[in-house]
């Protein structure tokens, strides 16, 4: 049975030879090995780690936090982008009959989905209710305020380009006297979220530069406390590479750490604002729900980490490994 | 093996280590080389390790020019050398396995193979039983065997000593020499400074002497 067990491991065995070249596969032992290895230095001292951790989690927690809510505002806006309406006031002349026809008209066209007719006189009930200048009104003889008919396009021409040529088009019939797209603020409001967007970006940068800089250091003091090691390993015939390895996979070690723990941040975070957005949702008639990470999102964030992570201490080494010659 | 010719070494602020030192260690051969303190000793063997590179002259070491080798090819020379230290320079944090194991790790070999000629060499300098130790725990002769073993366990044609037995006492001291003999004997060749002049004397091994920098001549007398 042995045997049989031992003749069996040798031949998989004998096929990954086969697959590759003995160089590869030393080399893809040792990276393998430091990876564990320094891994297990980390657990070792799990005080100092997590504080390193815990640093560069809340220096990516805050740029990756500000940006899942500008996603979560924008998801908001996506509703509203759908909800162009054009507003046609209608020529003074035109009654009731005939703006319903024009509206039934409209209703036909493939473009639009829905319209909507205020009358004359409602509009003036409106506009008495809510300006305040009911008895001013009363003091007229005619109802000045046209008919208005609310158009809302069909899902095709709810883009801002197609519902903007939509409307030249119902501007030039005759029965219109003006048409206006109510396009402009939800314009505004994506131009303000692209403010914010670049905002968080430049903070995002900054605060990575700092990630860079704290893996950095705290990689710099690690090379410098295992200096007789690095010695004794110089001396015994160790390349640069092999040196390198360990402190390398320290900093990538720190940078998974570091955005594993802003994913919990930001999650504890939004956890903790779920509430007060779900009771505000329902005050809006809405069913609007926080979203935070997807998996794509997790794995760029942890990407993102590790290459931050992997990029500073790349910089200490390159600056302080070379330094270090046996005596 | 190891050939100096002309070597000369200046240390910055005109301190002359070595003077126009030439010599030449066969194959094979085991020699002593000795000198008071301050005499070169430790330069020549660092000149050796490419610790430190000579000011003038030329070194050939398993017939390579030292002088021409680039700084990235250092670490392929050095694995042809053992090279064991007066104060052992093992790393403390480690058990003796892994401390003996580390010129191993550093070329990439297998585990399993590892594992099976660190035993070797540990079976070599009688430490079988306390690979899961740690160097601290060990007394000072049985550092330095764990030294040795660490020197050895890549099997290189070429074993550096740098006073080997200075802290340790006369039986352990033999014990020592008696392991560097072995060696020899498998056709390893080995270079041992060292200042105990009643130990190396009574060894049928050339000494050579180092005074200023230079070797004293005649000094290489062999016995046998």
């Amino acid at each position: 049975m042995n045997r049989l067990r031992g003749g069996l491991a040798g031949q998989t065995r004998a096929g990954v030879q086969r697959w590759l070249p003995a160089s590869v596969r030393a080399y893809l032992r040792c990276n393998a090995q430091v990876l564990i290895s320094s891994l297990g230095r980390l657990y070792r001292s799990p005080i100092s780690t997590l504080m390193t951790a815990a640093v560069i989690g809340i220096a990516l927690a805050l740029p990756t936090g500000l940006l899942v809510l500008l996603d979560n505002l924008e998801r908001v806006s996506i509703g509203w982008d759908g909800s162009a309406t054009i507003s046609l006031f209608l020529e003074q002349s035109l009654d009731d009959e005939a703006a319903d026809a024009l509206a039934a008209q409209l209703r036909n066209s493939p473009q639009i989905q829905d319209v909507r007719h205020i009358r004359r006189s409602e509009a003036l009930e409106e506009f008495r209710a809510l300006s305040g200048f009911g008895e001013a009104l009363n003091s007229l003889e005619d109802n000045p305020l046209p008919a208005v008919l609310v158009v809302k396009p069909s899902e095709a021409y709810s883009g801002a380009d197609a519902a903007q040529a939509l409307a030249e088009t119902l501007h030039a019939r005759p029965e219109v006297d003006m048409a206006q797209l109510d396009l402009q603020w939800v314009q505004r409001f994506t131009a303000l979220m692209e403010i914010g967007r670049r905002g968080i970006l430049v903070v995002g940068a900054l605060l990575g530069l700092a990630v860079l800089l704290i893996v950095g250091n705290t990689i710099r003091l690690d090379i410098q406390s295992r200096r007789s090691e690095i010695e004794v390993t110089k001396l015994i015939g160790a390349t640069d590479a092999f040196i390198r390895r360990p402190f390398l996979y320290t900093g990538l070690w720190y940078g998974i750490f570091g955005a594993t723990l802003a994913w919990m941040l930001v999650e504890l975070s939004f956890w903790l604002i779920a509430d007060p957005v779900e009771y505000l949702a329902g005050l809006y008639q809405s069913s609007f729900l926080l979203r935070t990470f997807d998996l794509g999102q997790i794995a760029n964030l942890l990407l993102m980490g590790a290459t931050l992570g992997l990029a500073g201490s790349w910089l200490a080494v390159g600056r302080h490994l070379n330094a270090i010659e046996p005596r | 093996m190891i050939r100096f010719d002309n070597v000369s070494k200046r240390y910055p602020g005109g301190y002359d280590a070595l003077r126009a030192l030439s010599l030449h260690l066969e194959r094979g051969q085991m020699a002593f080389l000795t000198g008071h303190s301050g005499a070169g000793k430790s330069t020549l063997l660092k000149l050796i390790a490419l610790i430190e590179r000579p000011s003038s002259g030329q070194i050939l070491i398993d017939g390579q020019n030292l002088s021409r080798l680039p700084r990235r090819r250092i670490p392929f020379l050095r694995r042809k050398l053992g090279i064991i230290f007066q104060d052992h320079h093992l790393l403390l944090d480690r058990t003796v396995f892994d401390n003996v194991a580390l010129p191993l790790v550093i070329t990439g070999l297998g585990h399993r193979e590892i594992g099976r000629r660190v035993r070797a060499a540990l079976d070599k300098v009688s430490l079988l039983g306390k690979e899961r130790a740690f160097p601290l725990t060990l007394s000072g002769g049985e550092q330095q065997r764990v030294g040795i073993a660490r020197a050895v366990v890549h099997k290189p044609p070429l074993l550096l000593a740098d006073e080997p037995t200075g802290n340790l006492d006369p039986e352990l001291s033999r014990e020592i020499m008696a392991l560097f003999e072995q060696f020899n004997q498998v056709g390893v060749t080995v270079l041992v400074a060292s200042h105990d002049l009643d130990l190396i004397s009574r060894l049928p091994y050339p000494i050579l002497t180092l005074r200023h920098g230079q070797l004293r001549p005649g000094a290489a007398a062999t016995r046998s």
